[in-house]
């Protein structure tokens, strides 16, 4: 049996009387430590999904294990990356890091060392006192990082989390948390709609299409390591998503992803 | 530099055409003081300590009322807030006592607290009460939801949630119902101390009325005015720091 199993899972939402499929008959099974990236354009139920994985949300239809327990709600144990970080402004970056500890009936001087250590990860440890509004937008997404690492979790749901970063610093995170899925053994489920952003991230990589939402195919990306942007192989993996994408030149669709 | 050009050039605008109002409208000098008449009030009450004692009772009375006031609405407004079924119940009954001018219950407030500080201070916190507590029941209804999504990823349940994360993640919305409150509460503090007190702001305005000293009226309106104005300063300023640190972009004109 898989770590995270997805079985016919459907999701729907009824608004004014009508129904509207959000997630239709998904299947997808994940094994522990495996990078799994969700890419698809607005509207394909990616991160409806997510949602549904984090314990946010819950299934129409079908089921959802986690280690062979059913999902229901929010656990310490997967923890949420969202896009505009969810940090606190009000406290320090340091205490934003202390976020989930504090629940955990540790004594502080503990709690200021996990903080510390992995503030030092992710490259902020002469941040610490800082507040999150003084940092850029890269900076504050590698605090939220650092929170979700501090509680020691098994998975990362990620939700379009780099996608408000400029595409220099962007390219940077991504590699950041390849390195992290790499040395600290994370599950991580990471929603994208960046074609390239998937190609660098994922062991394999789920294509979802709307209307209803469902998985079209899963591509696995059989890189190792860090991932030259410009190899060859990278180059003929993303021309193989692009084409699922029907993104090919022969194609007149119109495609904005 | 600018701005102390404008603020010498408003004095004088106002000084030039008080004085005008006074000569045009020759009337008797203690029934409408010309602005040295006025100066010379207030340098009379000033040495005999009269108006500071004023000033310090009302700024005391308003200062237990108003905080008293914030902070009982603040901590229900959270709790009403976030028990949106409750709310639903109160909010008609808050929506008719709110546009209530707090003067008009002064005859049973007199009643039930008698004279004194109590009815200036019952004024005070009604005024301030109904902005405060709709502003954050507001808030808290409207909070983002990636703050819930956070604490209850985490495993942070009541009541942590509102004082840990719900009360400070509203609060710069908080603090735009504490600005208005302030200005409410003071223009009510002269209302409430006219009747029923023999000290502060208030009374020295029915004092003078009584006494026919004009100047000594006006140099009563003119305290309260730049007391408002310093208080209102001071609040804006406890904006401008909260503001920054929530990394929220200042209203231009705030």
């Amino acid at each position: 049996m898989s770590y995270i199993d997805i079985q016919d899972v459907s999701r729907n939402y009824s608004q004014n009387g009508q129904t509207f499929c959000a997630l239709q008959q998904v299947n997808l099974r994940i094994s522990r430590g495996e990078f799994i990236c969700l890419l698809g354009p607005s509207g394909c139920g990616k991160s409806t999904l997510l949602n549904i994985l984090a314990g946010f949300d819950k299934v129409s239809e079908g089921s959802i294990t986690i280690g062979g327990a059913p999902v229901t709600k929010p656990s310490v144990k997967h923890v949420t990356i969202f896009q505009n970080y969810g940090l606190l402004p009000w406290r320090t970056v340091e205490k934003n890091v202390e976020l989930g500890l504090e629940s955990l009936s540790m004594p502080a001087d503990k709690r200021q060392k996990i903080a510390q250590k992995y503030l030092s990860l992710v490259g902020l440890k002469e941040f610490a006192q800082s507040h999150p509004a003084e940092l850029s937008g890269g900076m504050q997404q590698r605090v939220a990082i650092a929170r979700a690492l501090a509680v020691d979790p098994e998975i990362l749901f990620m939700d379009e989390p780099f996608a408000a970063l400029d595409a220099l610093t962007r390219m940077k995170l991504q590699d950041e948390i390849s390195a992290i899925n790499r040395s600290q053994h994370k599950t991580i489920i990471f929603v994208t709609h960046d074609i390239d952003e998937a190609v660098v991230l994922a062991d394999r990589i789920v294509i979802m299409t709307p209307n209803p939402g469902r998985i079209k195919t899963i591509i696995p990306v059989d890189l190792h390591g860090q991932r030259d942007r410009t190899s060859p192989d990278f180059l003929r993996i993303r021309d193989h998503v692009f084409a699922e994408f029907s993104l090919k030149p022969a194609d007149t669709t119109e495609y904005y992803i | 530099m600018k701005h102390a050009i404008h603020l010498i050039g408003a004095l004088l605008l106002v000084l030039i055409s008080w004085q005008a109002i006074a000569w045009l409208g020759g009337w008797n000098e203690a029934l409408f003081p010309t602005p040295v008449r006025t100066l010379q009030g207030f340098a009379e009450i000033l040495a005999d300590g009269v108006l500071l004692k004023d000033i310090g009772t009302s700024l005391y009375r308003f200062l237990l009322g108003y905080t008293t006031s914030v902070l009982l609405a603040m901590a229900l407004g959270l709790i009403l807030g976030w028990y949106q079924n409750i709310w639903a119940f109160l909010n008609p009954i808050a929506q008719v006592l709110r546009p209530i001018s707090p003067v008009a219950w002064l005859p049973f407030i007199v009643l039930v607290f008698g004279i004194g500080d109590m009815p200036s201070l019952v004024i005070i916190f009604l005024a301030a009460f109904f902005p405060v507590l709709l502003s954050t029941v507001a808030a808290v209804a409207g909070i983002e939801p990636v703050y819930l999504k956070v604490a209850q990823n985490f495993g942070i349940g009541q009541p942590q949630l509102l004082t840990k994360i719900i009360f400070p993640a509203i609060f710069p919305r908080i603090a735009t119902g504490l600005h208005l409150a302030l200005g409410t509460a003071w223009v009510f503090l002269v209302a409430g101390e006219m009747v029923g007190t023999q000290s502060g702001l208030g009374f020295l305005i029915i004092d003078a009325r009584n006494n026919l000293r004009a100047d000594l009226l006006m140099t009563a309106i003119i305290t309260i005015g730049v007391l408002g104005l310093l208080l209102d300063s001071a609040i804006t300023l406890l904006e401008k720091h909260i503001y920054r640190r929530w990394g929220i972009p200042e209203r231009s004109n705030a």
